[in-house]
């Protein structure tokens, strides 16, 4: 294996579909017209010198080293900034320009050290590839004239000189080997677009600077590391460069974090990783990171990492490391005891929307052919099942139809309940580019997230009490139908029209309009019109959406609510519209399509439906059970009430991350064997008797499916440090239970995969390392996958139009509790903050605050920074308050990555209608000041010390 | 709601307030498509024998359609 080279062409690829042809060096090029000559050459193999350049942002021609002669013209123009055209003769080396490029070279070196060897960019330097390339021997002005090098001249300081910056975990500053070629400050706007970076002065005092002369950490900067990544010497470093070196061979392989599920390279020394870089050919991402991806994976090292396999009889007991075999033959006696006792229907299993495609498959068929019931499901109950209910009721399959590429064809775009600058960073930077291209962009959000405004951007927002999205919905499609903005052509072509008419009927009564309605909703009638307007006349409209729509009551209604505006407004059915969930976990698509849903095989198929069935038994050689079983929420009922005492828990911390944190605890509490799967010990690992240790991305082979429906393949690295992949543990345990699944390796799983389900026929892994990725539905009829859905009609025959009638839900503010909180991520956090809480990510975000409007706060004494009590109906936690307007009075808002602020035991147990997805993002709350922590987070904080002992090893005298 | 027994009143319930904007007979079958889909058979069977205790606290349609789920 060896280091992966990515091409740099110099300037971005042109979309173009107009070709022209010049001749190079003698060579005849053939290229898209606006594409710049350095492109042209690098496409025909010649390298023309260049620092300033690179393809991840545009031309800038500032270095004048990719000069070249153009035959008709004066000067030497840069080859970067001039665009290919018809007939163009250019010479890219001749005696004049070899004098230019190595008089450029020797002025860039004689203010820059020459501290090479011990150099943390020393074999990935272009400044030194270009000294080379160039040919320069000689520095004829020294090195003792006025310079940024040195920190003192002649025995007096250098005002020029400035210090390293140390400030960011990850990556270092150091001013004195800044060439300002301005890569990073344009790779910070043009990629990321947080503009954080400026050149500061001008000439010889041209400096780059975070914000105002900040620090990296106290400035804008979100620590993307796109600048580090377009830095072309050791300016900006990755820290683990710098201790380790330079790597020596990479892997591709898909990030672990959100559902955006970046390409990244691991780059390796032997097994060490030394840092992971976003791979260019990424579909997902095209070569950009966010802070997590790209820097945060030090968990997989992380000290309180469990490696061996550990059991315990009663919870009270401390844990015992044992062998795997032990474990296996344990948890599977323990199952085996209860399914004699209770009953077959009383175990289950929860599969990880963070493990890969395989493992998922794995566990569901444990439990549908080992267990022999169908109590299976998986976290994205509690996120995005109303997704998969919404769409397919609607359109007919469980998905966004879009590609991420998509966006950059959109007019308009609507974010309904999402903040993508925090949760899904890389598509917000690809969507602000978008918005800077001049998108207009409409953010219905109860808060006013970094997506209203942000540089370059400024939203048209709709600031909505939370619990009313299906009524501003409905609002929304009243105004398109009775302003008569309904693109009816499409609606009579691809949807029922019956249907439609009736709808239609529904949403134009008055008491839908956004006048009526403005008094549930808080938001501006005209405002809420304006909006409505742009989505349905502005061109290609977009919604995308995340857990703000789904994770309510009405959740399942307002994707309908969603699906409905898509279609009444033409927005499906090609690039730049659609319907677009953007998932949280990065494999939540992956684990909802291998069927881990208690009704559903794999593939979205009914598990009554006999023909279905019928293949799986014959695959499996085994008798399955034709009736659904139990959501995760109908688990804990079951558990509580004595019939469900067993569940296998791979990947996911339900104690901390599932809604009602005391109905949790007492159901895991009932259950006679608990066991988790998992890299730590969680919070849900405090209640259970088995723990099998879980391997991470770095360590396993398989797939992920991002929200795109992409699949991508997952590339082991490093050797599980627990000594099993997750895929192996599951087939273990099934061992032990009596199912014997032998599979040697995850392609075969996947080949399974492919053999029964219809979407997947032409997934393999081969077919994945030869295309990179595929988007489902992959078979006979799309052997490349399908970036868009629904072209030319819907997969259900004619979109269906379903009435969305507003019910409020019934947590409800009075006098007791009157605010409504809601919850939502942070940037540098993940979900339960398992992994992100293990690195140095804790700089950005120690702690959940509370954020509280100014006069809410005054209302009740409290100040910015205090600590304050948050209670419900369901419980009551502390955490400091921060004082902002971002939250609209009477809305309170907080996230939920620390176990020790324990958020959800103030939320209850309400759920959407159809899926009982929980009802994270209303609860009615009050507030006040506080000394500290609530009685039940600090007797939560003694159990948990409890729980996590393990007992010492005991050696055997001799 | 405190038991779970409450909360598989209330589910039933929530199902039904969805459906009941779209016509009773619409709703009815849209109802017990529903819970027939979706509640493991222990659910079903505990509303059933709500059902048959006189079914206090469900809505109309809701008791329609488990009626007709029941026979069926």
């Amino acid at each position: 294996m060896s280091l992966i080279q990515e091409t740099d062409f110099g300037t971005p690829r042109s979309k173009s579909e107009t070709m022209v042809t010049l001749t190079i060096d003698g060579q005849s090029v053939t290229v898209p017209e606006g594409t710049s000559i350095m492109r042209a050459a690098m496409e025909a193999g010649t390298q023309i010198p260049k620092l300033c350049a690179t393809d991840m942002v545009d031309a800038f021609g500032s270095c004048r080293l990719c000069l070249v002669e153009i035959e008709g013209r004066a000067g030497t123009p840069a080859s970067c900034t001039t665009p290919a055209m018809n007939g163009l003769v250019v010479h890219t080396q001749n005696d004049r320009l070899k004098k230019l490029r190595k008089g450029v070279m020797e002025l860039y070196i004689s203010d820059h050290p020459l501290d090479c060897l011990t150099c943390a960019a020393n074999g990935d330097c272009e400044l030194q590839d270009m000294a080379g390339a160039v040919g320069l021997r000689d520095v004829r002005y020294g090195y003792e004239g006025e310079n940024h090098v040195f920190a003192k001249s002649s025995g007096t300081p250098n005002a020029a000189w400035m210090p390293k910056d140390e400030s960011n975990p990850y990556f270092t500053y150091d001013p004195s080997k800044c060439i300002v070629c301005s890569r990073c400050v344009r790779a910070c706007e043009e990629v990321q677009g947080t503009f954080a970076l400026t050149i500061s002065g001008r000439g010889f005092d041209s400096r780059v600077s975070p914000g105002m002369s900040e620090s990296f950490l106290g400035s804008e900067c979100v620590s993307c590391g796109a600048c580090v990544q377009a830095c072309p010497t050791a300016t900006l470093t990755e820290k683990s460069v710098i201790e380790i070196g330079q790597p020596e061979h990479s892997a591709v392989t898909t990030c672990a974090y959100c559902g955006v599920g970046c390409t990244f390279k691991a780059e390796m020394r032997g097994e060490e990783v030394v840092r992971m870089v976003p791979y260019k050919d990424g579909k997902a991402n095209r070569g950009h990171s966010c802070v997590k991806g790209r820097f945060a994976w030090g968990y997989t090292n992380h000290k309180e990492r469990i490696l061996n396999p550990m059991i315990r009889n009663k919870i009270t007991d401390p844990w015992r490391e044992v062998s795997w075999d032990e474990a296996f033959d344990y948890a599977a006696s323990e199952f085996k005891r209860i399914q004699a006792k209770y009953g077959r229907d009383s175990v289950g299993g929860i599969t990880s929307s963070r493990c890969t495609n395989e493992e998922t498959y794995l566990v569901q068929k444990l439990i549908r052919a080992g267990f022999g019931n169908n109590n299976v499901d998986t976290c994205a109950r509690v996120c995005h099942s109303p997704t998969g209910y919404g769409l397919s009721a609607t359109f007919g399959t469980s998905a966004g139809t879009q590609d991420f590429d998509s966006v950059e064809e959109t007019d308009v775009v609507m974010i309904i309940g999402a903040n993508p600058a925090s949760a899904h960073p890389v598509f917000a930077s690809r969507l602000k580019k978008r918005l800077r291209q001049g998108a207009k962009l409409i953010v219905v959000d109860p808060r006013r997230t970094e997506m209203v405004e942000s540089p370059h951007v400024k939203a048209l927002h709709l600031p909505l009490m939370p619990g009313t999205n299906v009524a501003v919905l409905t609002a929304l499609a009243h105004v398109i139908v009775t302003e008569g903005l309904v693109d009816e052509a499409f609606v009579r072509e691809r949807c029922d029209w019956s249907e439609f008419e009736e709808w239609a009927t529904f949403v134009a009564d008055p008491k839908n309009s956004p006048e009526a309605t403005a008094i549930m909703t808080g938001v501006d009638p005209k405002a809420l019109r304006e909006a409505a307007r742009q989505f349905a006349t502005g061109g290609n409209g977009a919604i995308y959406y995340g857990l703000g729509v789904t994770e309510h009551s009405q959740g399942t209604t307002t994707v309908i609510a969603i699906a409905n505006l898509a279609m009444a407004t033409g927005n499906i059915g090609r690039p730049g519209v659609g319907v677009n969930p953007l998932r949280g976990q990065n494999n939540v698509q992956g684990s909802c399509d291998m069927g881990s849903f208690p009704h559903e095989l794999p593939g979205y198929r009914h598990i009554a439906g006999d023909a279905v069935r019928e293949q799986f038994e014959a695959m499996w050689n085994v008798k399955l059970n034709p009736e659904p079983g139990l959501r995760i929420p109908n688990m804990f009922d079951a558990a509580i009430e004595g019939t469900f005492m067993g569940i296998y828990v791979q990947g996911e911390d339900i104690l901390q991350s599932d809604p009602n944190t005391k109905h949790v605890v007492a159901a895991l509490s009932s259950m006679e064997c608990v066991v988790v799967h998992d890299l730590f010990l969680n919070e849900t690992a405090n209640y259970a008797h088995v723990f099998l240790p879980g391997s991470t991305f770095l360590e396993k082979d398989g797939t992920f499916t991002n929200a795109e429906r992409r699949i991508q393949r997952v590339r082991k690295v490093v050797s599980p440090r627990n000594g099993l992949a997750d895929w192996e543990v599951t087939i273990r345990l099934a061992k032990a239970m009596g199912l014997d699944m032998p599979y040697n390796h995850p392609s075969e799983i996947m080949d399974e995969i492919a053999a029964l389900t219809p979407t997947f026929a032409g997934v393999s892994f081969a077919k994945l390392d030869e295309l990179g990725s595929v988007q489902w539905p992959c078979n006979e009829k799309a052997p490349e996958g399908t970036p868009v859905m629904h072209i030319g009609g819907f997969v259900r025959g004619k979109g269906k139009f379903i009435i969305t009638e507003y019910i409020p839900t019934d947590e409800r503010t009075g006098p007791r509790y009157p605010l409504l909180l809601t919850t939502g991520r942070i940037l540098s956090q993940y979900n339960v903050g398992a992994q992100t809480r293990r690195t140095e990510n804790v700089v950005w975000h120690s702690e959940d605050m509370l954020e509280i409007h100014p006069h809410d706060a005054e209302q009740r004494g409290v100040r910015d920074g205090d600590w304050v009590r948050l209670k419900s109906r369901a419980g009551e936690t502390t955490l400091r308050a921060e004082i902002t307007d971002r939250v609209a009075p009477g809305v309170v808002y907080t996230t939920f990555h620390h176990p020790d602020t324990q958020a959800n035991v103030i939320t209850t147990d309400y759920s959407d209608w159809a899926t009982n997805c929980p009802e994270y993002k209303v609860t009615a709350v009050q507030i006040s000041p506080s000394n500290g922590p609530s009685e039940w987070q600090k007797a939560y904080d003694e159990q948990a010390r409890h729980s996590r002992r393990i007992a010492p090893v005991v050696e055997a005298a001799e | 709601m405190t038991s779970s027994h409450d909360r598989l009143i209330y589910m039933a319930n929530q199902i039904g307030w969805f459906f009941r904007s779209q016509g009773h007979a619409h709703a009815v079958s849209g109802i017990a498509d529903h819970i027939h889909k979706f509640w493991d058979p222990r659910m079903r069977k505990a509303i059933f024998a709500h059902l048959d205790a006189g079914g206090a606290g469900l809505d109309p349609n809701v008791r329609e359609a488990l009626e007709s789920l029941k026979t069926a």
